[in-house]
């Protein structure tokens, strides 16, 4: 049991101080994304959630120049392209995908100088690694309350709108006519996506965003049919990916090319969608079964003899 | 079949249309609409795609305000989020993914529009539970409401509405996608309910045949102008006609009504469908 225990968590796995702080980061920001993410999958806009990940680096990188951390900038620059989204992409499904790809374009164009200026002035293309690829191991242990206070805001904001997000993602016009105030609520829920991309790219970087706030809802709509338990599963699958992932790169120290460690965001995303194509095998099967077990009782009642246990052979 | 109803007085009505008309993008959708729907009364509104009949409903719920005319409704003027009216929009998809059983759908009637999570959670059950039935869907309420039949989600979206008490319900095109015995199901079960229940229902649809036996009064749309009244009333040719400004035919076939443009009519003008009212000849679509 130990030789086991030993061999999944590497030495020091449990003393280390960043292993620590990584592991309460990512539990808290897989937890919020996983619930968030639930709605962006429902309401079809991952491509948004995508955009504001990418678009979010263009903050981070101006933030590390400016000697902030990059969390801020994630998060202030996503938040203003939420809103631009909005603004530009009116009510029409179609023009609302252009304008994501034009908010897009425009703040990758902005990342792309901020990171140039970054390596310049700091002689080392580490940041934008990091900004973009993320290292839940260099979370600094300062940014800790807040990334929890941000966590915690987005889920009660999320609770406070839960029904009215359900009601308005079944049917804008049956929302509407309901008297939700369908436009505001667009808005409101963009802002708190917007937060919760911008804490998935703190922990495991801005292009990797997407894979934590798509993939483990994703991968909880194919295992539960109830929406509070959606957000349930959507947030632990998350957790899963994390701290497994976790484990997997600090294990990765003595893996080749030994001394180095392979990137903690990797493991999570390739867990992220191993999950993902497992859930979709699981569900697979207990259809598959389930429509064996019907047609068995229909030819059994069309041939009209009883059940008897042999038939289950 | 088709009783004269007496006409309905103002006051008592618990939908009173008057006058009123709707301009978009510069185009009149509707002109001058006016009519009145009696409360348990099932009132068909009938009209192609684009006649103007989803544009009258949102007129009705407070979504679309009309340049003149006014709307009462339960005697009382128009107010976004009407809690007397309950609607079931015009094709909901469900996604097979979405996370939504058939009770979950129906809860949101309840309280979907309100803010925070459902705390009274055993008479909520309850409530919902007693729904189901009214509308015959217990029997799936735990299904995942996108791998239901068409006929079953309309179902659920009819309880979905009626789980407010509204007094009013608005359907937009229920019957468009369902097969002829879902059909007839659902119209059986929104007659049962006008009666029971002394709910007004006011359905939209582009064939009136499937509604003749149940309808007690219909609101016929043709290029943005209504006429209203009973079937026998309002299903002429003389009354068609005018609505359209070309001469059409109106043929009864084996207890079925064709409306059929005339010799007259313009060259060119195609028939969407042979089976009913809808092959509105030269409509313009929306």
């Amino acid at each position: 049991m130990n030789q086991v225990l030993r061999a999944l968590f590497a030495p020091g796995f449990f003393a280390s101080d960043p292993v620590h702080a990584a592991l309460v980061v990512g539990a808290v920001v897989a937890l919020v994304t996983g619930a968030v993410g639930v709605f962006t999958v429902i309401r079809g806009q991952a491509f948004a959630g995508h955009a504001l990940g990418e678009v979010g680096s263009a903050g981070g990188s101006a933030a590390f120049l400016g000697g902030a951390n990059p969390l801020w900038g994630f998060m202030g620059v996503a938040i203003v392209a939420a809103g631009l989204i909005e603004l530009l992409g009116l009510h029409r499904p179609r023009a609302r995908d252009v304008a994501t790809g034009l908010v897009l374009g425009a703040g990758l164009g902005l990342a792309a100088l901020f990171l140039y200026l970054d390596a310049t002035s700091s002689s080392t293309t580490g940041v934008a690694v990091t900004i973009l690829f993320g290292s839940l191991f260099a979370v600094s242990q300062q940014m800790l309350p807040s990334i929890v206070a941000l966590s915690a805001v987005s889920l009660v904001v999320l609770a406070v709108c839960y029904r009215m997000l359900l009601l308005s993602s079944l049917s804008s016009d049956l929302a509407a006519a309901r008297g939700v105030p369908v436009r505001a609520l667009g808005i409101a829920y963009l802002v708190i996506m917007a937060v919760a991309v911008s804490l998935a790219a703190e922990t495991i970087g801005a292009i990797l965003a997407t894979a934590l706030v798509v993939g483990p809802p994703a991968t909880a709509l194919r295992l539960t049919k109830r929406p509070g338990g959606a957000l349930v599963v959507a947030g632990l699958i998350g957790v899963a990916a994390v701290w497994l992932g976790i484990v997997l790169a600090y294990d990765s120290y003595y893996w080749p090319p030994a001394g180095h460690g392979w990137p903690v965001s990797f493991f999570v995303v390739a867990l992220v969608f191993l999950f993902y194509l497992a859930a979709g095998a699981v569900t697979g099967m207990t259809q598959a079964r389930r429509s064996r077990r019907s047609e068995r009782a229909a030819r059994r009642t069309a041939s009209g003899c009883a059940e008897h246990p042999g038939d289950a052979a | 079949m088709n009783v004269p109803v007496p006409d309905p007085s103002a006051d008592d009505a618990i939908l009173n249309v008057d006058g009123i008309s709707v301009w978009l993008a510069g185009r009149e959708v509707l002109h001058d609409v006016r009519f009145r729907i009696m409360p348990g009364e099932f009132t068909g509104l009938i009209g192609s795609n684009g006649a103007g009949k989803t544009t009258l409903f949102r007129v009705i719920l407070g979504l679309q305000t009309s340049s003149t005319g006014s709307v009462l409704v339960g005697g009382r003027p128009l107010t976004h989020r009407n809690p007397i009216i309950g609607y079931v929009p015009q094709k909901v998809f469900f996604d097979p993914d979405m996370p939504l059983r058939a009770r979950d759908v129906v809860g949101l009637g309840l309280d979907g529009h309100r803010l925070g999570i459902p705390l009274d959670w055993g008479r909520r059950r309850q409530a919902v539970d007693a729904m189901l039935d009214a509308v015959d869907a217990r029997r799936f309420a735990d299904a995942r409401v996108g791998n239901l039949s068409g006929g079953e989600q309309q179902r659920v979206l009819i309880a979905h509405a009626l789980i407010s008490r509204p007094r009013l319900l608005l359907l937009d095109e229920p019957l468009a996608n369902l097969d002829i015995g879902a059909e007839g199901e659902v119209v059986a079960l929104l007659a049962r309910i006008a009666r029971e229940q002394r709910i007004a229902v006011f359905i939209s649809a582009h064939d009136v045949n499937p509604l003749l036996p149940v309808m007690d009064r219909l609101v016929y749309v043709a290029a943005g102008k209504t006429a209203s009244g009973t079937t026998a009333e309002v299903i002429r040719a003389e009354v068609l006609s005018a609505l359209y400004g070309q001469h059409v035919d109106v043929l009864r076939v084996h207890g079925r009504i064709l409306v059929v443009a005339g010799a007259e009519g313009p060259p060119g003008v195609t028939f969407e469908e042979t089976d009913g009212v809808a092959a509105g000849p030269g409509v313009v679509s929306l």
